[in-house]
């Protein structure tokens, strides 16, 4: 690894080879309007790791996420420049749709957000309804999509009743539960416990570990302790000043706690500042 | 020295909220009566409008009872008089549907394409041009249905008479179109579109975007973000819009009064010449009409002033109830 | 390492999205050209039906064939939601458009400057004009603001800022007024006014029932408006030990006063057009009536005396009200925007 990353040096944390990179980022920068607020991302998350994205507020680790499964671009003055590849495939090129893109790289938002007008089953089965897809055994799917959220215990037994009289962190997992059902390669995770209690997190977290053995999970969190729970790789991003946000480190969560390369990673990881 | 910090504790449940009162000075109270009074003025005006229009209607009321709906002529000047607002009540009740069925997906597509579809820069000139659209005088609106619209419809009513003559209302039994229920249903169509629009819109702007990106988010198209977050979310507000329309459509005047034949038969197609409704023939009859006939006119008034009250008061309940939906966060 | 970075928009429509578009559009024109000849649908309008249904079943097939159904229905809702929106703005460009084709050719300054007293029915739609109507127009409206504004005012001010226990009633009340059909308003004043001894057909009655119109919208704008004004100016004004009134009077009105003004001329443009209630109340009059007069003398308003030439099958000059009409009402619409927008950026 070389001391300081440089727009343009891929952070890739193990050296796998290509064939075990699940999302890989080249070049990506972001504009809202005239705003650039990401600049030269390069980044490979390998398959079936936990990759965290940590830095402080404002340097463009959420906008990252959006760009990685074309949620960026519902901003309507949204743009960018690079390519975010899916299996070599480029998300961004003539061969994927936006919502073929969507339904291989699942999202799991801020705050939950259960459908209100739909059941805890019609939750999960959502996802089904909308990429068109019928299911020979719904009911195999919602156990099992259940259970992966660690949630099947809870609500097996009120299953038809509506989504939003879970508690937060219920419905929380019953997202993960909808976002698993149909099936997607990567799992983006947006700060998803920031609205929970301890203990929801708690069970959020294990969830996460359960689940990272199917599916490659991107987490932005700025909970420092989170990170090194749940990750097994991180990704440091910054924003100077009136900057676009860059990538100042990547590496395995054990090194980028414990030995960070550059002084800026080791002030923040220490909480130092952000 | 200073004393020392004292604390005690109260026993339990012996405390009480006191009283914040906060007497008001006089000018705040004069402000107060006076603001109160002025608003008010609504109260008063609703209630004298049902008082003053029921003792204006008594003398025809008191004659015709409860035929008054059953009858279905209309003749408060004959001799002997006949007073029957059946046949208006079921041309009025006609029209307005025939503008719903046609106004309401039109709208609903049209609010969809302002709040999803239409590229930003664009929207603030769509809302102003539908805004601009309700903005024209009802007078201008049947004035072109019946110099522009009407004359063009005619093939498009022939076509329906001939293709679609299995179901009864379409069945003529001789080819004579325009000055119809289908004619002035059509021009009130477009005058309700701008209103139902313009509510479905604000209705549909108020699901939050959350759920719609995680619908997004599971792979689903704009369309199945609208059939299945959209739609469902706004479902009330969209029937109270429509009922919003439907009371504009039950009590439009002068549209019709241009364009419908007003014939107190009961029309066996919504084709041909034929045709009534109660605010038109209250605008064509009363000029002409004598002390008893104006009398017969304010009582079907004061019938169309119960409906449309009726249908706006439980309008507004839904549309609000769907503003504010219980539970959802936003 | 310099890396040139070029942004894209993914938002936007891919070409080849683009061409498979117009190419299936071109097909169904060819096919719909077919088809028109062996349909039972004939004219413009069936032209357009029929192209319409053909270009949507194409696009569903294509689509369906080269991804899948649920896309080939998102092109099925795209294009009706297009469909939509040009059934909802065609309206507006075909009336202003025949109104002015058809208003045009009998304006002249005549219809500005002289009356239809003592002028035969049948003479050309320039001999007379519509002074009287015009200002018989101006002075209902004149009269009706005079009622409105104060009312419309309190009302607004009283759900915005004392927000007391009539509150929900008055809201309730203000919302079923603006739903009152504007005949029912005419007949109103008719039975309330008009039929009492001395009364009579007015300008005064016929300005009675437009205020009646025309409150529910000076109302509730107005209340838009002041729920903009910034709470904190509120605080700030009786953290200063103002009193209600005063902040209200000198702190509240005075911010929200283009809001005000817009909810004021958007109240004129929704009653200036009403032909109804007057027919009960106004009844028309040939000649001009001071205001003075109109107090207790029949009037004719702008929109009475289209209806009324209509009546007499005076088209030619019932186009021309028609076309001054639509003017003056889309002009008052355009500066209550205009001033709207311009407050809103100001704040």
């Amino acid at each position: 690894m070389t001391a300081v990353m440089q727009p343009g040096t891929e952070h890739v944390n193990t050296n796998p080879a290509s064939a075990d990179i699940a999302l890989r980022a080249t070049d990506v920068s972001c504009w809202f309007g005239k705003r650039k607020v990401l600049e030269g991302i390069n980044l490979a998350i390998p398959r079936h790791t936990v990759v965290a994205l940590i830095g402080p507020s404002g340097c463009g680790k959420s906008t990252f996420l959006r760009t990685l499964n074309r949620m960026h671009e519902l901003v309507p003055s949204a743009a960018l420049a690079g390519s975010v590849e899916l299996d070599g495939k480029d998300i961004y090129g003539n061969e994927l749709r936006p919502s073929e893109v969507r339904k291989r790289i699942g999202m799991v938002f801020q705050k939950p957000n259960p459908f209100p007008a739909m059941s805890i089953r019609e939750n999960v089965l959502a996802g089904l309804k909308l990429t068109g897809q019928k299911s020979n055994d719904a009911d195999q799917l919602v156990e099992w999509a259940l259970m992966r959220a660690s949630l099947w215990n809870e609500v097996r037994d009120r299953l038809d009743s509506p989504g939003g009289s879970l508690s937060g962190g219920q419905q929380q997992r019953l997202c993960i539960a909808r976002s698993l059902a149909v099936k997607p390669d990567v799992l983006l995770m947006d700060e998803p416990c920031s609205a929970l209690d301890p203990t929801s997190t708690r069970r959020i977290e294990e969830t996460i570990s359960e689940v990272s053995e199917e599916v490659t999970i991107v987490i932005v969190t700025h909970n420092m302790q989170q990170a090194q729970r749940v990750s097994d790789e991180c990704a440091f991003f910054l924003a100077e000043e009136n900057q676009p946000g860059r990538i100042v480190e990547a590496g395995s969560t054990e090194q980028m706690f414990g030995n960070p390369v550059d002084p800026r990673t080791n002030d923040y990881v220490n909480g130092r500042f952000g | 020295m200073t004393a020392p910090i004292t604390a005690t504790s109260l026993a339990p449940n012996d405390d009480k909220p006191r009283t914040l009162s906060a007497p008001l000075s006089r000018g705040d109270r004069i402000y107060r009566s006076i603001t109160v009074g002025g608003a008010l003025f609504s109260l008063v005006v609703m209630a004298l409008i049902a008082i003053f229009l029921f003792r204006e209607a008594w003398p025809a009321l008191s004659k015709a009872g409860g035929s008054f709906f059953t009858t279905f002529e209309w003749g408060p000047d004959d001799e002997p008089a006949i007073y029957g607002i059946g046949s208006m009540l079921f041309g009025t009740v006609v029209i307005a549907l025939i503008a719903l069925v046609v106004a309401v997906p039109i709208s609903i597509g049209a609010a969809l394409f302002i709040n999803e579809y239409t590229p930003l820069r664009f929207r603030a000139a769509f809302i102003t041009m539908v805004d601009l659209l309700a903005a024209i005088p009802s007078l201008i609106f049947g004035l072109w249905g019946l110099a522009f619209l009407q004359p063009r419809l005619d093939g498009p009513a022939r076509w329906l008479s001939e293709w679609l003559d299995f179901i009864p209302i379409f069945k003529t039994t001789v080819p004579i179109f325009g000055s119809s229920l289908f004619v002035s249903g059509l021009v009130l169509a477009l005058m309700i579109i701008p209103i139902i629009t313009a509510i479905a819109r604000a209705v549909m702007a108020e699901v939050p975007r959350v759920y719609c990106e995680a619908a997004l988010a599971l792979g689903g198209t704009r369309s199945g973000m609208i059939r299945e977050v959209v739609l469902p979310f706004a479902k009330g507000g969209l029937i109270g819009a429509s009922m919003l329309g439907l009371g504009r459509a039950l009590g439009e005047t002068i549209a019709v009064a241009l364009i419908l034949s007003n014939d107190f038969r009961i029309p066996d197609n919504v084709l041909s010449p034929g045709g009534a409704s109660i605010a038109g023939t209250i605008a064509l009859k009363f000029g002409e009409a004598s002390t008893n006939g104006r009398s017969a006119l304010v009582a079907a008034g004061l019938v169309l002033f119960f409906v449309t009250l009726l249908v706006n008061i439980v309008a507004r309940g839904v549309v609000a109830r769907t503003k504010a939906p219980a539970g959802a966060k936003k | 390492m310099t890396v040139a970075l070029r942004p894209r928009r993914p938002n936007r429509i891919r070409p080849s999205d683009a061409i498979r578009s117009f190419g299936v559009f071109g097909a169904s024109m060819i096919l719909t050209l077919g088809l028109f000849l062996v349909t039972p649908l004939d004219g413009p309008l069936g032209f357009v039906v029929l192209g319409f249904t053909v270009f949507v079943a194409l696009q569903y097939a294509v689509v369906r064939q080269i991804m899948d159904r649920k896309h080939a229905v998102d092109h099925i809702v795209t294009t009706l939601v297009y469909g939509c929106a040009t059934l909802t703005a065609l309206p507006l460009v075909l009336i202003v458009g025949t109104v002015v084709a058809k208003g045009l050719p009998g304006l002249s300054l005549n219809f500005f400057t002289k009356t239809l007293e003592g002028v035969d029915p049948s003479a050309g739609p320039k001999v007379g004009g519509a002074l009287h109507a015009i200002t018989g127009t101006l002075t209902q409206v004149g009269f009706a603001m005079i009622v409105t504004v104060p009312f419309g005012i309190l009302t607004a001010v009283y759900l915005t800022e004392i927000k007391g226990r009539f509150t929900g009633i008055v809201r309730l009340l203000v919302d079923a007024m603006s739903g009152i059909p504007s005949i029912v308003a005419g007949l109103f004043v008719y039975a309330i006014w008009v039929v009492g001894p001395g009364n009579g057909f007015s300008g005064l009655a016929a300005a009675l029932a437009l205020s009646i119109l025309m409150l529910p919208t000076v109302a509730r704008t107005t209340e838009e408006m002041l729920k903009l004004v910034d709470p904190s100016l509120r605080e700030a004004s009786l953290a200063l030990g103002s009193p209600q009134w005063r902040t209200v009077w000198q702190v509240v009105l005075p911010t929200a006063r283009s809001g005000i003004i817009t909810a004021v001329i958007l109240g004129i443009a929704r009653v200036a057009g009403e032909t109804a209630p007057l027919l009960m109340t106004a009844f028309g009059n040939d000649r001009v009536v001071n205001p003075g007069a109109a107090l207790h003398e029949p009037q004719s308003a702008l929109p009475l005396f289209i209806f009324q030439q209509l009546a007499q099958d005076q088209r030619e000059r019932a186009w021309t009200g028609a076309l001054v009409l639509i003017g003056l009402v889309l002009i008052l619409f355009l500066i209550a925007r205009f001033i709207s927008r311009t407050a809103k950026t100001a704040r």
